[in-house]
């Protein structure tokens, strides 16, 4: 196996609130490796988006960031903010869910797309435009040329996303953060954008990390899928494998929540009750316990720590691990 | 014979309804033409993508927003007619859902009083009245009265206020909800809460729904027959069941193999990727699905093809239907 372009170990995010420090990621650890997508899947809260920023380097001022994300052989946490700045102008590029976060509304579209690269790929001004119009054409939008004079909201949302796609693409990046792309979009547009991400990506040969609430998203997309709960990764996994054989009573409960189109209208959805607990208490036993219906002696005192099932690449972290092959875990 | 016609009339009677937006000097096509009916205690899902029309049809059904012409008739009586008193009584009777439920409630409200707010509305003057029928509501959605009643929308999540919006709506007893993109704004597991929350108001209450959504599974799951929309028109209208199972128009065909699904050995199809829908300002003439439609020729470019039913319930508007 090559080396991991990108190695999060033990990385923790906290967040000062009136209420107490908000545990916002509690000691993750991943790994990725140049041209492999990541699915990291969880509800809304748990944690996905702090994550990706705790990898950016982006996160709000008064947050604290332990751990190491060792990325193309450098720590991040400990970058001076110039060496950082030049990663993320040219190795580390990130697409939102909303595309207007990352576009400015006031200027072109041309004009964004090509000071962009000029900063990044040092290319004279002929040269970027032209750069701009294959780069949007790449990403499947007609006409590009007159499309450079309109501004954002001049889009769709579909085609501001493939514009922020776009741009995010221009300086050539290693790993690609991809963070709920496609939620604010339809179906039809939705598969859309995914098929792009996943085209460039095989071209580039490019890492990236798809984040989405939606097991459904990662399915047919992402190697592997670490599926997050309260702040942790709590089951992790090459995506055949999770998919085949689910230890986490969570992922199961993610799974069957999503409407299935073979199910009858009317048939009431496996939901799962309650919420997520409050990040900013303290906790006994395991984070999902209130929620699980497999909770029952040591899930309410100890919390279960991630460990290996059938093979040392799929971890879950469960006292009692469903669809468990005989001999293996608890 | 007259008795049973009286039965099988529909709650909800949509003729023909045209509803357009100016735009500077340019008209948007929002919805053209489109007849439907939901029968009494029956949950007609619309689905179609982002900006084809259905919050536009959604708010014209409910005359929040005046159509240009066609009619709504609603347990018989023409809605598109009527004005002042007799519009607001009959407002009484129909609710709306929004997508965005954190936006749709006022961020300086309690919610006892959001919740409440209907019934002012409606001239509820008795108080005792008004806080035993909000204590009823917050508690058939799930929500204790006394934790809540006090508190501000700013202390809820996303799928509470929602349920918090779904109360509001139940609160004046109404007949008939248009639920428009109730869950898109809420993740997986908490979709799935509301839903059945939905479902089981629906029961409870006796309610009629338009359920609008762009996720045909979300639809499917609590929808007894589905209409599939495109740019301003109806494309197909059937039974659930029949209509995911044998879509006849090839937009619906498409949108059913965009859906992604939660099995890694099911490759996702790249043929999906035919561009983006046409302007409402300019729609093409004909068919207006014809621009992204595979099995388009030159008559639909020229012929506008008309709602028909293939199947007993199962209507199409196209010209070279899926078999
Ligand atoms: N700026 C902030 N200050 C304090 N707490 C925050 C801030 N941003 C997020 N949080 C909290 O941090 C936790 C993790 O949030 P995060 O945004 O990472 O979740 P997420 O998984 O991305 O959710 P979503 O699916 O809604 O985007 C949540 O409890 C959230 O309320
Ligand atoms: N107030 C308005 N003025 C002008 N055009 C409008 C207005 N409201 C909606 N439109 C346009 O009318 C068309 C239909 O919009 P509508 O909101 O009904 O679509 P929708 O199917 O509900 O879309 P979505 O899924 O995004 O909610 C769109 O092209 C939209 O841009
Ligand atoms: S450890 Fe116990 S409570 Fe936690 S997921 Fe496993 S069975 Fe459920
Ligand atoms: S009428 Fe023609 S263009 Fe329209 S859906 Fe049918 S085949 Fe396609
Ligand atoms: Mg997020
Ligand atoms: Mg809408």
């Amino acid at each position: 196996m090559s080396t991991p372009l990108l190695t999060i170990e033990d990385v923790a995010v906290e967040l000062p609130t009136p209420r107490g420090n908000l545990r916002a990621v509690d000691h993750v650890n991943l790994s990725l490796e140049a041209g492999r997508t990541l699915g990291i899947v969880g509800e809304s809260g748990c944690g996905k988006t702090m994550l990706s920023r705790a990898i950016l380097q982006l996160l709000p001022k008064k947050a604290k960031l332990t751990g190491r994300v060792m990325f193309d052989g450098q720590d991040l946490v400990r970058l001076a903010p110039e060496g950082l700045r030049r990663l993320r102008a040219r190795d580390l590029a990130v697409v939102f869910q909303d595309p207007m976060t990352s576009l400015n509304p006031v200027l072109t579209i041309g004009t964004q797309l090509m000071e962009t690269i000029q900063e990044h790929l040092e290319l004279d001004a002929p040269a970027a435009r032209k750069r701009s119009i294959e780069l949007l054409a790449a990403v499947g939008i007609p006409a590009p040329e007159q499309r450079l004079a309109q501004y954002p909201h001049q889009c769709s949302g579909g085609m501001r996303q493939r514009i922020a796609i776009a741009i995010a693409l221009s300086c050539e990046p290693k790993l690609l953060i991809a963070d709920e792309p496609t939620t604010a979009l339809d179906v039809t547009i939705q598969a859309q954008i995914l098929d792009l991400l996943a085209r460039e990506q095989r071209r580039r040969h490019m890492a990236m990390i798809i984040i989405t609430h939606d097991l459904g998203v990662v399915a047919g997309r992402a190697d592997e899928v670490a599926v997050m709960y309260a702040g942790r990764v709590v089951e992790r996994a090459p995506t055949q494998a999770l998919f085949k054989r689910m230890h986490m009573p969570y992922t199961e409960a993610l799974l069957a929540a999503i409407p299935k189109l073979e199910t009858a209208p009317h048939t009431p959805l496996p939901a799962i009750s309650g919420r997520p607990p409050d990040p900013t208490r303290p906790l006994r036993g395991c984070s999902f316990e209130p929620r699980c219906r497999y909770a029952a002696g040591r899930c309410y005192e100890a919390k279960p720590e991630l460990k290996a099932a059938e093979t040392p690449e799929h971890l879950y972290a469960c006292f009692h691990p469903i669809q468990m092959a005989e001999g293996i875990g608890a | 014979m007259m008795q049973l016609a009286v039965r099988d009339q529909p709650l909800l009677d949509v003729d023909n309804l045209v509803v357009e937006y100016g735009l500077g000097n340019k008209t948007v096509h929002a919805v053209s033409g489109v007849s439907l009916h939901v029968a009494r205690g029956e949950t007609l899902g619309l689905v179609g993508e982002s900006g084809c029309g259905k919050s536009t049809l959604g708010r014209a059904v409910l005359q929040l927003r005046r159509a240009k012409s066609g009619r709504v008739l609603f347990d018989g009586e023409d809605l598109t007619a009527m004005e002042g008193e007799a519009l607001r009584k009959m407002r009484r009777r129909v609710q709306l859902i929004f997508q965005d439920p954190i936006a749709s409630l006022n961020p300086r409200r309690r919610i006892g009083d959001i919740v409440a707010e209907p019934l002012i509305i409606a001239g509820v003057k008795d108080a005792s009245e008004r806080k035993r029928r909000v204590h009823e509501v917050l508690s058939a959605v799930g929500l204790d009265p006394d934790l809540v009643a006090g508190r501000l929308p700013h202390e809820f999540s996303g799928g509470q206020c929602q349920r918090i919006c779904i109360a509001r709506s139940l609160v004046l007893n109404p007949e008939f909800i248009v639920c428009d993109e109730p869950v898109s704004a809420l993740d997986v597991s908490i979709r799935a809460q509301i839903l059945n929350l939905l479902e089981e108001m629906k029961t409870r209450f006796g309610l009629t729904l338009l359920f609008i959504a762009h996720d045909l599974a979300v639809v499917k799951a609590v929808s007894d027959r589905v209409a599939v929309m495109y740019l301003g028109r109806l494309c197909e209208v059937g039974p659930s069941e029949q209509l995911f199972a044998k879509p006849a128009h090839p937009y619906t065909g498409l949108l059913l193999e965009a859906i992604p699904v939660p099995d890694p050995d099911v490759r996702p199809v790249e043929s999906v990727a035919i561009g983006e829908p046409p302007s409402p300002i300019a729609p093409p003439s004909g068919c207006r699905f014809r621009t992204r439609c595979p099995r388009a020729d030159q008559r639909c470019s020229t012929e506008m093809p008309e709602l028909r039913e293939v199947v007993p319930g199962q209507f199409v508007a196209c010209h070279h239907p899926l078999a």
